[in-house]
């Protein structure tokens, strides 16, 4: 997985800013994805390209429970969010769509914008390719990998209804 | 060594005699509330899935309100969608137009919550419900679909954190002002992934809707849930609208805290949170040179029959400031009738308030009341992110019903202590 940083050094980025309530009677990712981190920053869906990552703070996503957040994100290219920590519902929202949330102080510490990194999920790493660091991560909790691997909650309770 | 009251519920529902923080467990959910914005998501999760039966439909409950009465073309599918759903699901529940009104505020009212339970919501205010003693909690649309399909969701078992209010609550300051101040003083992320449980003196004396109030912004510092003990006042305000029984569950009084907080308050004043976060905590004589465009009165937070009635008293024999607009949006239907005979509707009419049906609609930033640039709102609501009511050049000050009405008559920020 490698992809470029788009640096957010913010705290408390809440999920009207990653997608503006007045979008939400649409469901549809490439829809949301238009208005993705609007309200923070105009230009952020010109800059995304598929494969990238944002870095970003502490509580990152508080806020609301809509899941549009995620989509929106995920609808813009992005693969992952790396941040110091994360609101609970949105954590739970990433988990559930397979989609990935990684806590690392480190990497949030040190990346800049733009530089290239890659993440090895099963080592729980993030190289920096840019500026030749490594930043290691405590990989997800069995239960939650376990949901991504089966491809998300829903992909894993069908399994199981079977 | 105790344990507490939302580790008690936790352990019932997931089939053990006791569970502990950071546990993982698949929990039973009694009942599943559903609303208009995130559960259309959910309903194309279960098509796509092809998982063609609800659990169990008298256990879901559907009440649209962000966008109702309809917003537009798409909030109308949007609401049409579910309403065929429910149909053929068989899910009867449903709070249409005429019976509406804002889903935490509805949800109690009709008396789906009673003490014990597990409740969930695609929603982040669902952490309200916990003032009866119910554990309760906001999740996604994947969550709502994996939920309605098994009736079971996953959760990691909460530390709790204890509050301990307090002392004598002054004249003029409420439990919007509690829960304000303790925002400001742990912070937005101050009780992240944790269950905020609330008791003392002050939370006793305090009514069940003003502890709903309190429990309602518990996810504004981060929290899973709120919950306070049930007490006489609890059972009163269920049995007078449920005639369901139930298991009350209480804390032990050895039980377990990551942190007990003893907040006093008895010095306590009339706060606002300044923009753009609940935390940004001031006293409102601090900040009253503020001029607001706008005054808003509702939401899940405090759009109740009390927050109506204190708001009318500041209210009556006086007018809104010239060029200052005040929307006032009882949050139930029940509660727009209620407010419609005691008269308190004429009261805001006359003051030159304007009085709309029930729905979320400017809380959120949907309609019925969005800001322009540059335009200030006090609000009475639980969020002041920006662009949360409009315009992301647009502000928000979070409020008691009291201050906001105070606010509405002077056309800036005032400390509504002088008019009661
Ligand atoms: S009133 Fe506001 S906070 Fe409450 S459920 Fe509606 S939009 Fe959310």
């Amino acid at each position: 997985m490698e992809g470029k940083a788009h640096v957010y050094k913010k705290d408390h980025i809440n999920t009207d800013e990653i997608i503006p309530a007045r979008y939400l009677n649409s469901d549809q990712e490439s829809e949301l994805a238009m208005h993705a981190m609007e309200d923070l920053d105009v230009d952020f869906i010109k800059k995304v390209k598929a494969g990238d990552f944002i870095v970003s703070g502490a509580d990152f996503g508080c806020g609301s429970s809509r899941e549009h957040a995620v989509w929106a994100l995920r609808g813009a290219g992005i693969r992952a969010v790396i941040a110091n920590s994360f609101a609970r519902i949105f954590y739970r929202n990433c988990i559930n769509n397979g989609f990935l949330a990684i806590e690392c102080q480190d990497a949030v510490g040190k990346v800049k914008n733009d530089d290239l990194l890659k993440i090895d999920l099963t080592d729980g790493k993030i190289v920096n390719l840019t500026r030749q660091q490594t930043y290691q991560f405590q990989p997800l909790p069995g239960f939650a990998r376990e949901i991504i691997e089966a491809g998300g909650l829903m992909e894993k309770i069908k399994k199981e209804l079977k | 060594m105790g344990v507490t009251i939302t580790e008690k519920i936790l352990a019932v529902h997931s089939g053990r005699d006791i569970v502990k923080p950071g546990e993982l467990i698949n929990c039973e959910i009694d009942t599943v509330m559903c609303h208009d914005v995130t559960t259309t998501p959910a309903i194309d999760m279960l098509e796509k899935n092809d998982i063609t039966k609800v659990f169990d439909p008298e256990r879901v409950v559907i009440m649209p309100d962000h966008f109702i009465p309809n917003k537009d073309i798409k909030s109308a599918e949007m609401v049409a969608r579910i309403r065929r759903w429910a149909q053929a699901q068989g899910i009867t529940n449903f709070y249409d137009i005429g019976r509406h009104g804002v889903c935490h505020a509805l949800l109690p009212e009709q008396g789906y919550v009673t003490p014990g339970k597990t409740i969930v919501c695609g929603d982040s205010h669902t952490c309200t419900h916990g003032a009866l003693g119910a554990f309760s909690t906001g999740i996604g649309s994947t969550d709502l679909a994996a939920t309605l399909a098994t009736g079971k969701l996953w959760f990691k078992v909460p530390e709790s954190m204890l509050f301990v209010i307090s002392g004598q609550l002054p004249d003029g300051v409420y439990a919007k002002d509690i829960i304000l101040k303790i925002i400001g003083l742990i912070g937005v992320d101050g009780a992240l992934y944790r269950a905020m449980e609330f008791c003392g003196e002050v939370i006793d004396e305090l009514s069940v809707e003003g502890r709903m109030t309190i429990c309602n912004m518990a996810i504004e510092a981060g929290a899973k849930t709120g919950v306070i003990n049930p007490d006489a006042k609890t059972l009163e305000y269920v049995s007078s609208r449920s005639a369901a029984s139930f298991t009350v569950y209480r804390s032990d009084s050895d039980a377990v805290y990551s942190r007990t907080m003893e907040v006093d308050v008895s010095g306590l004043e009339p706060v606002v949170a300044l923009p753009h976060l609940p935390g940004n905590v001031k006293f409102a004589r601090e900040v009253n040179d503020i001029p607001v465009d706008q005054a808003y009165l509702g939401s899940c937070t405090n759009g109740r029959i009390e927050d109506l009635r204190v708001a009318a008293q500041i209210l009556k024999n006086r007018t809104v400031a010239h060029g200052t607009r005040m929307i006032v949006v009882p949050a139930t239907t029940e509660i727009w009738k209620q407010a419609n005979r005691e008269g308190l509707l004429d009261i805001f009419m006359s003051a030159g308030a304007t009085v709309s049906t029930p729905t979320c609609g400017a809380c959120l930033g949907g309609y019925m009341g969005i800001l322009a640039a540059g335009e200030r709102c006090i609000s009475s609501t639980n969020r002041n992110f920006v662009g949360r009511m409009g315009s992301p050049q647009s502000e928000v000050y979070l409020a008691s019903p009291a201050t906001v009405a105070a606010s509405a008559i002077t056309g800036k920020i005032t400390d509504p202590r002088q008019y009661l």
